[in-house]
């Protein structure tokens, strides 16, 4: 009886333990699967003019992505001007000067807006920027990614302020030595990696974010580098158009677009790793 | 002597009451502008709601809480009902936890008790990876693998033989609500993981080690020592997947197909929520439709704003309890 049950508790300890193992490379598995395609489809239809050239009329073949290039790299650069400082003195904030308790409702606010659907978030700020201006255009885009990173950064941020070691800040204020400039020569500089490493997955984050584009930089054919006035396009926004679109000449640059993102994407997050990981 | 002495000390203390003053001042200057940085999470959290709020009220005065339940969606007639599009946010967003739960809960007890430790870090780092690609990539992925694959075999195989439940009738299209449950399940499978297997790692190593002490095999322990141990972390970390499973917009948009039916078979197209405002914002054509499109995305914000909240707390508490601290 007991040799019965025993050998039931190994085949059970086998059976699991073999499940848990095949779901982690099965996780693993189905990323190497959309990765494969990404790279094999994008790589056989990339090409120089996709970088330099302006979208040819649909069905022709030929063209490139040059302005959604241009305008993901422009909206980008207003979100992460708008949202990263904002994020770094939320993040002081939180962790130099807020009370606990305070501290503590918008640490929880923060995490919970990460999780707020970023078409929300799209929808929100055409009301706010789109309407009220009477434009899409890319300042409306970049700051509906601004307020996608606001969140990550705050919290971040936080987490990466609250390593500096104490005795610095002691140090510093002994001598003398007021609060603002311990943070700000202090504080800030000592957790300069970690506060850049935070920007740089905000960054990757925003870039790849569509939703909350469609409502805001609308998309466009032509080349254009406007802040306010005009709809800009971006990758993703062109990624989703040519590929939902009906011609197969898209869905090739689709391919290539989704390529160009994934790259970018995952060199900014290895990087921010290399980052992380030589500390000191 | 005395009182040129007596008069430098006065400057000497004038000098240092001007500069503390100055620095008081700078010190709550600093205060001011970094809390209102601050504020500004918890003012934009707020806004958004009122934003959303304000401008939904034509819909919620024209059809009050019927809206929820009315299951029409039409804009030449000027009706509009989120039923369908509740519906089609939680079936799809219930079939990816069902199949993303137990590969994510695997994975994470695989990365945590398991593996080897040269490869923890790479094999999180892989996983974690999938997180970090675009949504819209998922979609296209989503449109020229996932769809043909689901179409032929997966929806061939199930309707040939599971065809008599109404979840599995109909002719195979591809696109629709099994499409966008499979696409979800994978995006928010490096979510829950990654949740999943903190929580695992912040279970102090002595309860591994009791239950091992008292001759259990090695997946008992997991099982009664361990999972036991954080499982408010782990159902925080599912609904935390669930949140983002309801609100993901692109990729489903992409592959769900377009309908405004209720089909209780899972090959048929459906929409969700965000995928209805994905597609049709820009073609409403009028203030009710633009409103009532207003009044659906504050429902989807109402709803993930509750699951996360409800995920963060059951998250927080085990990150935070005494002995996960202790260790």
């Amino acid at each position: 009886m007991s040799a019965i049950t025993h050998a039931r508790r190994k085949w059970t300890n086998t059976v699991m333990l073999g499940l848990c193992t095949t779901s982690a490379f099965l996780a693993i598995g189905v990323l190497a699967l959309i990765l494969g395609f990404v790279l094999i489809n994008g790589i056989s239809y990339i090409n120089f003019d996709f970088f330099t050239q302006l979208p040819k009329p649909a069905g022709e073949s030929g063209g490139g992505v040059s302005n959604a290039i241009a305008g993901s790299l422009l909206t980008v650069g207003i979100a992460a001007a708008m949202g990263i400082p904002f994020g770094i003195g939320a993040g002081v904030f939180v962790a130099e000067m807020a009370g606990p308790r305070l501290a503590g409702v918008i640490r929880f606010t923060a995490d919970v807006l990460t999780g707020v659907p970023s078409i929300v978030v799209g929808i929100v700020v055409y009301s706010w920027v789109v309407l009220k201006m009477g434009h899409f255009s890319a300042l409306a885009a970049g700051v509906a990614l601004a307020i996608i990173m606001l969140p990550i950064m705050a919290r971040s941020s936080e987490e990466m302020l609250k390593l500096v070691p104490q005795s610095q800040r002691e140090a510093a204020l002994a001598l003398g030595v007021t609060r603002w400039r311990t943070i700000l020569s202090i504080v800030i500089p000592a957790a300069r990696r970690g506060l850049i490493t935070g920007g740089l997955l905000a960054v990757a984050r925003a870039a790849g974010e569509t939703a909350p584009l469609l409502f805001t930089a609308l998309g466009n054919q032509f080349w254009s580098l406007s802040i306010a006035g005009k709809p800009i396009d971006a990758l993703p926004l062109r990624i989703y158009q040519y590929g939902t679109g009906p011609y197969n000449q898209q869905h090739q640059q689709a391919w290539a677009a989704a390529f160009v993102l994934v790259t970018v994407v995952f060199c900014i997050s290895l990087l921010s790793r290399v980052l992380l990981s030589r500390r000191g | 002597m005395g009182a040129a002495t007596g008069e430098s000390i006065g400057a000497n203390r004038r000098g240092l009451l001007a500069s503390w003053r100055r620095a008081r001042f700078g010190d709550v200057l600093f205060r001011v502008i970094v809390a209102a940085f601050g504020l500004s999470v918890l003012a934009l959290a707020a806004l958004m709601l009122w934003q959303l709020f304000f401008e939904s009220r034509e819909s919620i005065s024209t059809f009050g809480w019927g809206f929820l339940a009315g299951t029409h969606w039409d804009s030449v007639n000027r009706v509009f009902g989120a039923a369908p599009a509740i519906y089609g946010t939680i079936v799809s967003s219930l079939i990816a936890v069902v199949l993303a739960m137990p590969i994510s809960l695997g994975a994470a007890i695989y990365l945590s008790e398991m593996a080897p430790p040269w490869l923890r870090h790479p094999a999180s780092f892989l996983v974690e990876s999938l997180a970090a690609i675009p949504s819209v990539v998922f979609g296209l992925w989503g449109i020229y693998v996932l769809v043909p694959w689901i179409r032929d075999p997966v929806e061939r195989v199930l309707g040939g033989h599971l065809g008599f439940l109404p979840l599995f009738t109909g002719p195979p299209f591809g696109v629709g609500m099994l499409a966008a449950g499979v696409i979800l399940a994978i995006m928010i499978l490096p979510i829950i993981t990654a949740i999943a297997r903190d929580s695992l790692l912040a279970v102090p190593s002595s309860q591994r080690e009791a239950m091992l002490a008292l001759g259990a095999t090695k997946w008992e322990m997991i099982s009664r020592a361990v999972l036991q141990y954080c499982r408010s972390g782990l159902v925080g970390a599912v609904l935390l997947g669930l949140g983002r499973a309801l609100g993901e917009t692109m990729a489903v948009t992409m592959v769900i197909g377009k309908t405004y039916d209720i089909n209780t078979s899972l090959f048929a197209p459906a929409s969700t929520a965000a995928s209805q405002i994905a597609s049709e914002f820009s073609e409403a054509s009028f203030s009710l439709y633009t409103s009532a499109l207003m009044e659906l995305a504050l429902l989807l914000l109402g709803i993930t704003l509750l699951v996360n909240i409800a995920a963060r707390l059951l998250v927080w508490r085990i990150a935070r309890s005494p002995e996960a601290i202790k260790e």
